[in-house]
């Protein structure tokens, strides 16, 4: 038996970081959902280190992609060979599993993003603009806040009988209207069914605003999981949501994907190995005096030696 | 009198230059940085848009460096920037800063107020003078604008990543260092030739993508989170529906063809909508129509949060979207300066273009082999 190739996803996103591995059927073997905690490169060493120990023995990685937030980072730290935007490498995994989709709706942790496919190809996007009312942290702060364990917060909706109405279009004035409804005396569950159906119909009239959604609707994100949401957006759009099996690793996947197509094309990988990954791996930065611009830059290190630095406007320490 | 000024963009070039020639001592404020960011928040009121902070940060910075007198245009509404002056001059009062504040309205406002305060910049010196150092200034704004056009054209080209925006960040170390009129000019025409010669990648075609929006958040890179640059590394062509020399033009300057080409690319706006409601916003509209007939790939409206006439603007911009058949994508802009999310919806935007541009591609051809 020859070895078996795989592909690593990585998404570093603001809430949590998620890497895959799947082999060149796409079949996905791991899955790892984590959060960032703020701590990007310990939460990436820490899973690679786990990962590694996991993986068939006669396998070797054979491409990397990074997608999310952090995906510069993520890109630095493991070598990648893809490094891609986020809507690209969902509307990438979607395209791949449902070939049919016409219509991604994904809510993640800090981002909400729609991304309209006709014919097989992304042509429109949006993704909410200036508040993250309506995103997975807001969702898991309300539930922290009531108590509710998240992975029930969605379930609890479903037995409303009569769901309050919540502002949905501010994340303190809807947590202020819950608050005053709770204070009321409404049940816990009618107030959590109307936040659902308050951040769906925000999500609609921001992010979807002015775009066709025509079926079959993808729902993928952390945010997927949450049925009361799930319910809220067919019942608002008058049509069935998929939610597809990997919904909540589907940038990973993306990318991972990517990068195989990327891999085949260049014939080699770029990744650094997870030997190097168990390096110790700073990250400083500091504030380029060379002229009034004065740009924060920063510097990446795996042992004494610079992999990547970014955030200078003109060139001089090799980023822009 | 030493006298200073707000940043927008590249404006600082031609006003130095202008200023030195009248023999009035200036001083430009350093560039807009955290720093600008930071004082003009500290002191501006918080739900005021943007540029009205950075102008605050500027002044403090400028009269950190010896400036006592302002300047700057006003209008009188309908958006809050007719207030700008007013309201920043009291805020420096208050601050306790001994400065004069000259603010410029149109002529159709208060006329005798406006030769006043020109008159007080003058301060006695003859018409020959200021005629003579308007007409030395007048062309750097051209020359300016020119140069950074030139630099969005080889951006989108270069062959090698980064060589233009290196070359663009040395002459702005050195215009620091030029003094009056003719060295700016020299200057200018040193920097292009070596623009020129920066090597381009052979057979490659940008996209080309609009930028409308809010004036001030279009012109000062800084605050537009350096857009043009952005998308020029992405490889796309980016024209700039606003420019310091289109506003010279178009308000100072009787330049009476771009006058007539810029109203009737607002009247092509009249069916969206059919006057002006303060900022940009009409020429938003009109800018954007002017556009997709001209076969731009996409549009970016660019404005900072809550600006009143860019959020009609924004309202009205799915329609055109969709009539004319071109994508249109929103940036507000505020105080951010982590650009992560910025530089995603644009590298999605550029992508999800070139994909649909291959593909129409790809079907034309196939169809034009049946």
């Amino acid at each position: 038996m020859g070895e078996c190739k795989l592909y690593l996803g990585v998404d570093v996103g603001s809430v949590s970081t998620n890497i895959i591995v799947m082999d060149s059927d796409l079949k996905v073997l791991e899955k790892h959902y984590i959060r960032t905690q703020g701590r990007p490169i310990q939460i990436l060493k820490k899973s690679f280190k786990e990962l590694s120990g996991n993986l068939p023995l006669n396998s070797r990685i054979a491409g990397v992609g990074c997608t999310g937030s952090g995906r510069e980072l993520a890109g630095a730290i493991t070598g990648a060979d893809v490094i891609k935007n986020e809507i690209t490498a969902h509307g990438i995994a979607t395209l791949t599993f449902l070939p049919d989709t016409k219509t991604v709706i994904e809510i993640g942790g800090q981002d909400s993003k729609i991304i309209i496919i006709r014919d097989g190809i992304i042509t429109d996007f949006a993704m909410n603009t200036v508040c993250a009312a309506g995103t997975g942290s807001f969702i898991d702060r309300q539930a922290s806040r009531l108590n509710i364990p998240i992975e029930e917060f969605g379930e609890l909706a479903e037995f409303s009988k009569a769901p309050v109405r919540i502002a949905g279009r501010c994340a303190v004035f809807a947590e202020s209207d819950m608050i005053h409804k709770q204070q009321m005396g409404h049940g816990v569950e009618d107030i959590v069914k109307g936040l659902c159906v308050a951040l769906v119909r925000n999500y609609l009239n921001n992010v979807g605003k002015g775009k066709e959604i025509l079926p079959r609707v993808v729902f993928q994100g952390g945010v997927a999981a949450n049925k009361g949401i799930k319910n809220a957006f067919e019942d608002m759009l008058e049509t069935n949501i998929t939610v597809p099996e990997h919904y909540d690793v589907m940038g990973a996947l993306g990318a991972a994907i990517l990068a195989k197509k990327e891999t085949d094309r260049a014939g080699c990988t770029k990744f650094r190995g997870f030997d190097s990954l168990e390096e110790d791996f700073t990250s400083t930065s500091f504030e380029c005096d060379g002229c009034p611009n004065m740009c924060e830059v920063v510097e990446i290190k795996v042992g004494n030696q610079v992999v990547a630095r970014w955030g200078d406007r003109c060139g001089k320490w090799g980023g822009s | 009198m030493v006298l200073t000024f707000p940043h927008m963009g590249k404006m600082y070039i031609p006003a130095k230059a202008f200023f030195e020639e009248m023999g009035i001592e200036t001083v430009s404020p350093p560039p807009v940085t955290k720093r600008t960011l930071e004082l003009g928040t500290k002191y501006s009121p918080e739900l005021v848009c943007l540029p009205f902070k950075i102008n605050l940060g500027n002044y403090i910075e400028s009269i950190e460096n010896g400036a006592d007198t302002i300047i700057i245009t006003g209008s009188c509404g309908p958006c809050r920037f007719g207030l700008y002056g007013i309201v920043q001059k009291e805020i420096l009062k208050e601050l306790g800063y001994d400065i004069d504040i000259l603010i410029l309205d149109p002529p159709r406002e208060d006329f005798p107020k406006l030769m006043e305060n020109l008159r007080r910049l003058g301060e006695g010196k003859d018409f020959k003078t200021v005629s003579r150092a308007s007409r030395k200034a007048a062309p750097i704004v051209m020359m300016c604008d020119s140069l950074y056009e030139l630099g969005i054209y080889k951006r989108a080209r270069e062959e090698v990543k980064g060589d233009t925006d290196r070359l663009l960040n040395q002459f702005e170390m050195s215009i620091r260092h030029t003094h009056g009129a003719d060295g700016v000019i020299k200057l200018l025409k040193e920097y292009k030739r070596r623009l020129r010669a920066i090597p381009e990648k052979k057979d490659y075609e940008p996209l080309n993508i609009g930028l409308v929006g809010e004036i001030y958040t279009l012109i000062e890179p800084y605050v537009n989170l350096h857009v043009e640059q952005k998308l020029g590394l992405l490889g796309a062509h980016v024209d700039r529906s606003i420019s310091v020399s289109w506003w010279v033009r178009t308000h100072l300057l009787p330049d009476i063809p771009l006058r007539i080409k810029e109203k009737l690319i607002l009247r092509r706006a009249s069916s969206y909508l059919g006057l002006c409601i303060g900022g940009h916003a009409w020429q938003t509209i009109g800018h954007s129509i002017n556009y997709a007939r001209g076969g731009y790939d996409g549009i970016i409206q660019i404005m900072p949060f809550a600006c009143m006439p860019e959020v009609v603007a924004q309202s009205i911009l799915p329609s055109i979207s969709h009539e004319k058949n071109i994508p249109i994508m929103t940036l507000t802009v505020d105080e951010l300066t982590g650009d992560g999310g910025y530089n995603t919806r644009l590298e999605a935007f550029i992508e999800t273009i070139r994909q649909q541009k291959s593909e129409n591609r790809r079907k034309e051809k196939s169809y034009g082999r049946v």
